[in-house]
């Protein structure tokens, strides 16, 4: 186990969370990140979305003797795609045998995993079972089988009924069998954008967040990104801008593919549910329409999800009234019992679907760019991998010398989210020794005070509720902030003022 | 999982006779009864930073008439039942939540002071009710900042003392939701419009009268809220007839999600005390005594939501009882169980024993979706009606309707499920 500070705590040093400015050159060059550039000097490589693919490609190759930046259009990092998904570390049983998708999800599996262990990302190993409600599901679990031992999994068991009852109890009447997928695990995929992000600041990587890219003026020996918010030096790009990068990729002169934002709403159930179902329970993939899966969460909840419904607009996070009855209609007859629970909250993600069925990972060494796109949902899970990879491909193009540096730190200690391990608010010991994590400020996810004070102190404070949601769990419970809300907006706001980000603050909260 | 109900040497232990869960009106009134009445040791656990529960936010006059026979703003009746308490002899411990079980009547607790296991002879629930938030009504749209319950907007305002936006569209139109538009006066902000679904507005009279003359406010009845919209805050929200099905856009920067209340009941789930599957408080006989030896409820977990006097006057009840436990007199084993036919949603308490006192009050509480003139109240058991009677006053959507106990009269208490319902 590591000995690294607390992710919550500021290391000496601690790298610097460039603000928007005018001019965003790689300023501010910080003690931790040995290969900063000078003042006029661009950057050695630029990441375009800090997402979680973003995060985990600027981490990587901020553990080399290079200058690295990431950028993202919103104020904080994850607010696009990685936010808003199933949050299942997903063993690449089902992915298309051969394809780069599948390689990268089975080895970021096992990357993601222990670098959760390492960091504390909250991780349950609960395991899933597709669930065949009809003849003709039943006749493709055999097909899903010879998939997974393709795909390197080898773990999965057809079982009959009573199997699947035995595991499911609570599933609805008509199941005839399934397929065990026992690797299948949820994580947060909050925590883990967070770790990601935070260890490549810590890196040295500088975070420029608020910016978002216009155009790209390829020249010799540098491109400028023109952003929102100033032009931005570099020699190379990486697109991993999600729900974005095909409109990125057109600045490079490219048109390879287009990006539909497709919308899933997610309904979640209250943590008194979590009795129901302790495994994910998926649905057989077969020709009649899509199915949704229920899936406990790190946090204690179930969830139910997602629709699919494709968009033009790439930034339409609403919920509809069609998606909700849909998934009312679904949940019904996957888990009748749920139904009598209370839903705590409704979500939507959109992700960012291609015309293409694999992720489109290619190198153009003559501009110095390279596009990760078409990821999709999986990008949790391979992130980690497709981070090796685009080091590999950018190590084969030979314009960027490799070192790698011999002073990283280690990787943060993320704050525990997760109900598998001892949370703050039950920790006498450390409850004795700093009474913030005595003081409970919300009651519903049980957030302390502390909690709430350490996220200010991270490396990547929030600069909204919805940032300070994701970090600490605060007001994503059973009562939206009726009992908190205003104790929770009050300390937001102390907290936010001594920030020197100057990023909009949030006005109120929202349900 | 994690043991977090083991003691270790940073956890302390103290323990009371009785430990009350809850230091709004119900549970200070009951700290204070028990106190009183000799109880060796009261403990009152509150998880906010200041005891005294909903009240406290409610800046206006118009409680204390039931039980304390004054008729004051709700801060000031907080203090009085925080004063009480103190007085009696009883502990009131704030910013201490009780989170999980550590045996039939012991608690972990989490506090500045540290993590305490309370084990007490007896637990009295008086968690309160809150308002069901947006998700769980189903309302979709965007993710728009500008939505809050009545209990938020009341805290922001009269706590906090902080500001909402200008014009709201209130969800409600019931006593809460008059309450949420005086705190959206005070705040600055216009009430644009009321919705309702409930098709008279006449049923609300008593304070739609003076709610259009005074606040003007229009309500929309037979209304609903099918959208909300607006980024990052709202802008307006869609509302549908229900009657004709047509939608319209009404334009408001604050939209208050009023009534709809659920018990906080997590901890009486936690303990696997049986729920009433309609009001989804634990499931009570006339005194209060929940299915787990030991643990009682009063106030507003048990009829979500009546008014405070009301749920002070369970905690007043409910002391007897507990003190009764404690001193070694064993419940009455069975009883009869009350349920309720539509348009009634739930009856408390929900159970008659033989021997049993009267409900607190002398009162049975109920809650309609429909209202009723004059509604006469009907009681089956075993196949026959054993009690007829009307009551003069309407049965309303939106509060509790209260009748006189003497219905449970011809009730046998070792027979049958006795059914409760309406007759106009």
């Amino acid at each position: 186990m590591t000995t690294a500070p607390s992710a919550g705590t500021p290391s000496a040093g601690s790298p610097s969370v460039a603000a928007p400015s005018a001019d965003a050159r790689p300023a501010g060059a910080s003690p931790v990140g040995a290969g900063r550039p000078g003042a006029d000097q661009p950057f050695d490589v630029v990441v375009v979305g800090a997402g979680i693919v973003g995060s985990a490609i600027a981490r990587t190759l901020a553990g080399y003797e290079l200058s690295v930046a990431l950028l993202d259009a919103r104020d904080d990092v994850g607010e696009g795609t990685s936010k808003a998904n199933t949050a299942i570390l997903h063993t690449g049983f089902d992915a298309k045998p051969g394809t780069l998708e599948s390689r990268l999800v089975h080895e970021g599996y096992h990357l993601l995993g222990d670098y959760a262990a390492a960091t504390g990302i909250p991780v349950e190993r609960v395991g899933a079972i597709l669930v065949a409600w009809d003849t003709e599901q039943v006749g493709n679990l055999p097909g899903l089988q010879e998939k997974a031992i393709a795909n390197g999994y080898l773990e999965t068991e057809i079982v009959g009924a009573r199997e699947v009852y035995r595991q499911l109890p609570h599933i609805g009447p008509g199941a005839l069998g399934g397929l065990t997928v026992p690797g299948e695990s949820i994580i947060c995929t909050w925590t883990t954008n967070f770790a990601l992000a935070t260890d490549a600041v810590r890196r040295g990587a500088a975070l420029l967040l608020g910016r978002r890219c216009t155009g790209a003026s390829v020249e010799d020996d540098v491109t400028v990104l023109h952003t929102s918010a100033g032009d931005v030096r570099t020699r190379w790009v990486v697109n991993a801008a999600g729900l974005g990068s095909d409109l990125i990729d057109q600045h490079f002169g490219f048109d390879r593919f287009h990006v539909t934002p497709r919308r899933g709403e997610l309904l979640v159930f209250d943590k008194q549910a979590r009795p129901l179902v302790d495994k994910i329970v998926l649905p057989v993939p077969s020709a009649v329409g899509k199915g949704v899966l229920i899936s406990p969460t790190v946090y204690g909840n179930v969830m139910l999800g997602p629709t699919a419904e494709d968009l033009t607009d790439r930034t339409d996070t609403g919920t509809s009234e069609g998606g909700l009855e849909f998934l009312l209609e679904k949940g019904k007859r996957l888990m009748p019992r749920l139904l009598e629970e209370e839903v705590t909250a409704t979500y939507a993600g959109l992700r960012a679907a291609t015309e293409f069925s694999d992720y489109v990972v290619e190198v153009d060494a003559q501009q110095r760019y390279l596009l990760a796109g078409g990821i999709r949902s999986t990008g949790l899970s391979s992130g980690m991998a497709l981070a090796e990879h685009v080091r590999e491909l950018l190590a084969d193009t030979g314009a960027l010398e490799l070192v790698p540096r011999e002073d990283l730190p280690d990787p943060p200690r993320m704050p525990n989210i997760g109900e598998a391990s001892l949370r703050p608010y039950q920790d006498a010991a450390r409850i004795a020794a700093d009474p913030a994590y005595g003081r409970i400020v919300c009651f519903c996810e049980r957030v302390t005070a502390g909690e709430i004070r350490d996220a200010f102190a991270g490396t990547i404070p929030p600069s909204t509720m919805e940032g300070l949601r994701r970090r600490t769990r605060a007001q994503n419970g059973r009562c939206q902030g009726f009992y908190c809300g205003a104790e929770v907006a009050e300390l937001f706001e102390t907290r936010a003022a001594s920030v020197p980000a100057g990023a909009p603050l949030a006005e109120g909260q929202d349900q | 999982m994690t043991d977090v109900t083991t003691p270790d040497a940073h956890t302390r232990v103290v323990e009371p006779e009785v430990v009350v869960i809850g230091a709004g009106p119900a549970g200070l009134r009951a700290a204070t009864e028990l106190a009183r009445a000799g109880t060796r040791d009261v403990l009152v656990l509150e998880r906010e930073r200041e005891a005294g529960g909903i009240p406290r936010h409610s800046d206006h006059p118009g409680y204390g008439m039931r039980d304390l026979g004054r008729f004051v703003t709700g801060p000031t009746y907080a203090r009085m039942l925080r004063d009480k308490a103190t007085d009696a002899g009883a502990t009131i411990l704030t910013e201490a939540m009780a989170t999980d079980w550590a045996g039939p009547t012991s608690l972990m607790v989490t506090s500045p002071e540290g993590r305490l296991r309370v084990a007490a002879r007896a637990v009295v629930l008086a968690s309160g009710a809150r308002e069901r938030p947006r998700a769980a009504r189903a309302i979709p749209g965007d993710r728009a900042q500008g939505v809050l319950t009545t209990g938020t907007l009341q805290n922001i305002v009269h706590l906090k003392h902080g500001t909402v936006g200008k014009r709201a569209v209130v969800v409600g139109a019931e006593l809460v939701s008059w309450s949420a538009v005086l705190t959206l006066r005070h705040a600055g902000c216009r009430t644009a419009l009321m919705t309702t679904t409930h098709p008279h507005a006449e049923s609300y009279w008593l304070f739609h009268r003076p709610g259009r003359i005074v606040l003007k406010t229009p309500v929309a009845t037979r209304t609903r809220v099918t959208r909300i919209m607006g980024r990052p805050r709202v802008e307006a929200v869609e509302i549908e007839d229900l009657d004709t099905g047509q939608r319209r856009t009404v334009e408001c920067d604050t939209v208050i999600l009023t009534g709809d209340w659920i018990p906080d009941n997590e901890l009486a789930r936690a303990a696997g005390i049986t729920l009433d599957p309609s009001s989804r408080g634990p499931l009570v006989d006339t005194a209060l005594r929940t299915d787990r030896p030991g643990i009682f409820a009063a106030g507003n977990v048990l009829h979500p939501v009546d008014t405070a006097d009301i749920a002070a006057l369970d905690g007043a009840a409910v002391a007897e009882h507990v003190r009764g436990y404690l001193e070694g007199r064993q419940p009455p084993s069975a009883g009869a169980r009350l349920e309720v036919e539509a348009p009634l949603r739930w009856v408390a308490p929900g159970i008659l024993r033989p021997g049993d006192p009267a409900p607190p009050r002398r009162r049975l509480l109920l809650w309609t979706e429909e209202y009723v003139a004059v509604p006469k109240v009907v009681l089956e058991q075993d196949g026959r009606v054993v009690a007829r009677k009307r009551v003069m006053w309407p049965a309303a959507p939106g509060r509790v309707f209260r009748v006189p106990a003497d219905v449970l009269d011809s009730v046998d208490p070792r027979g049958g499920t006795v059914t409760i319902r309406l007759e106009r």
